[in-house]
């Protein structure tokens, strides 16, 4: 009985496996076409090369490369933070205002939550509306457990889970350039680095 | 449509990876079941040092070799020491190898890899369908000796490990499958130095001494954390090392294993409201 049970699957898997295979390619082959402009290689040293998916605040989904490009401001936070996050959200604010409106054109803005079991589509949807969030220029966006901590660590970002359901982190405010290499960064938070600021200025020219 | 097409795309994934791992003649990876207990950690945030729960979890007997290690590489060519992206390491990454597909002497099979990075054990652990300990599972098992699960008091004990610390290790050491701990794992002291996964969680205050005074504006939260147990400094010294990294580095006596959480214990991926 066990034996003829487990003849059916393999008989199943194979079928599966063909298909998805089959599938594979398909999907493989409609990328390669779409990239009929040659896609120059990341550099080595960009933070791009870290292959993870993250949700925006309107629930799409993008890969951290997806913001090859501007230069771009990267910071990491919690909604549930009293304290320093909404001062991180002030700060990056009171950065974007030092800017001109051709330089906050050229200029991104990216928050990650380090909770992505709090801090759902909507509540990251609801952050973006109560500060008057830009969404041109602004994403804020959730992943899962593993990606975080990757992309804490590409960034120098230290945080840990507390048993009261808290983070305990570090605040840097991270710029990159165009290409995803940093650039500099920032601990200060609640008013403007002016070095950082003239980084950013230098950057989104 | 799409869930039943992912789950059909990882079973097909699952088949094609049981089967290179069978072709390659590899010594099966063993891992042993470790049962959910409680943590007094050398680390707290709380002055009442309350145990942490340990959930339920799997971890390699022994650390991750280099014999492993090149097998590794050999299916994943971008952490070839000759290819990896310098994001994710440093120029000591596998430095003491021959060349990149090349680890050495045949005796160094069995010897602990070491100069990897965060980012490469990791990628190795996962590639294991694994990821690395956390530092309170690392810190649990770490406890033991041959007989107890909880050692940390016993001088004898503390002074053998330390003692470990003193020596020299410009020599190559000894390879992996010492005795083993209370828990059936190997190697845990004497051998090398562990990556954590969480490495980057273990910032300790600058100054211990002061309790209850949170940069608040440097750490949200609670502060930074504070030691316990000043005394057992072969474990601060593991945090010390641990703190003082990033992601991309790599050191000669460094090395990891992996482990898994308890099928029972793995909680949903980011619910999404």
């Amino acid at each position: 009985m066990n034996h003829t049970n487990y003849s059916i699957l393999t008989g199943r898997a194979a079928r599966i496996a063909v298909f998805a295979l089959s599938v594979l390619a398909t999907s493989c082959c409609a990328i390669a076409a779409e990239q009929t402009a040659p896609v120059q290689p990341l550099p080595g040293n960009s933070i791009y090369q870290l292959p993870i998916r993250l949700t925006d605040q309107d629930g799409h989904e993008f890969r951290l490369s997806g913001k090859r490009g501007k230069p771009v401001i990267v910071s990491m936070f919690y909604n549930s933070c009293q304290f320093v996050c909404p001062m991180l959200i002030d700060t990056l604010q009171m950065t974007e205002e030092s800017l001109t409106s051709a330089q906050r054109n050229g200029l991104q803005v990216l928050l990650v939550t380090f909770d992505p079991a709090r801090d759902s589509v909507a509540v990251l949807k609801t952050i973006t509306n109560a500060r008057h969030l830009d969404a041109q220029h602004w994403t804020l966006a959730r992943t899962d457990d593993a990606a975080v901590r990757k992309l804490a660590a590409i960034l120098g970002i230290q945080f840990k889970l507390l048993e009261n359901g808290d983070y305990n982190h570090s605040t840097a405010l991270v710029l990159l350039d165009g290409e995803g290499r940093i650039l500099g960064s920032t601990n200060q938070i609640g008013e403007v680095d002016p070095q950082f600021v003239k980084l950013v200025q230098e950057a989104a020219k | 449509m799409r869930e039943a097409l992912s789950k059909w795309l990882s079973l097909a994934w699952l088949a094609a990876v049981a089967t290179a791992a069978a072709a390659d003649e590899v010594a099966p990876v063993s891992y042993v079941d470790i049962a959910s207990g409680t943590l007094i950690s050398v680390l707290s945030n709380s002055s009442d040092n309350r145990p942490i729960p340990v959930k339920a979890f799997s971890v390699r007997v022994t650390p991750v070799t280099n014999g492993e290690y090149l097998n590794f590489v050999i299916k994943n060519p971008d952490w070839n020491r000759d290819r990896i992206a310098p994001v994710f390491a440093d120029h000591t990454y596998l430095h003491g190898w021959n060349s990149g597909s090349d680890y050495g002497d045949q005796s160094d099979r069995q010897r602990p890899v070491t100069n990897v990075s965060w980012f490469a054990a990791q990628a190795f652990c996962e590639h294991e369908g694994a990821r690395l300990p956390t530092w309170y599972e690392w810190e649990y098992l770490a406890a033991a000796d041959a007989n107890h699960a909880d050692a940390r008091k016993d001088p004898a004990w503390r002074a053998r490990i330390l003692a470990w610390y003193d020596t020299p290790t410009n020599t190559h050491g000894p390879v992996v499958g010492g005795v083993a701990n209370y828990y059936g794992v190997r190697d845990m002291h004497g051998l090398i130095w562990e990556w954590v996964e969480d490495f980057n969680a273990l910032f300790i205050s600058p100054d211990s001494r002061n309790q209850g005074d949170p940069d608040k504006l440097k750490f949200c939260g609670a502060g930074a954390l504070s030691l316990q147990d000043k005394e057992n400094f072969a474990i601060l010294m593991r945090i010390a090392l641990l703190s003082s990294l990033s992601g991309a580095d790599s050191t000669d006596n460094l090395g990891f294993r992996c482990a898994r959480s308890a099928a029972s214990e793995i909680s949903p991926i980011s619910p999404i409201k």
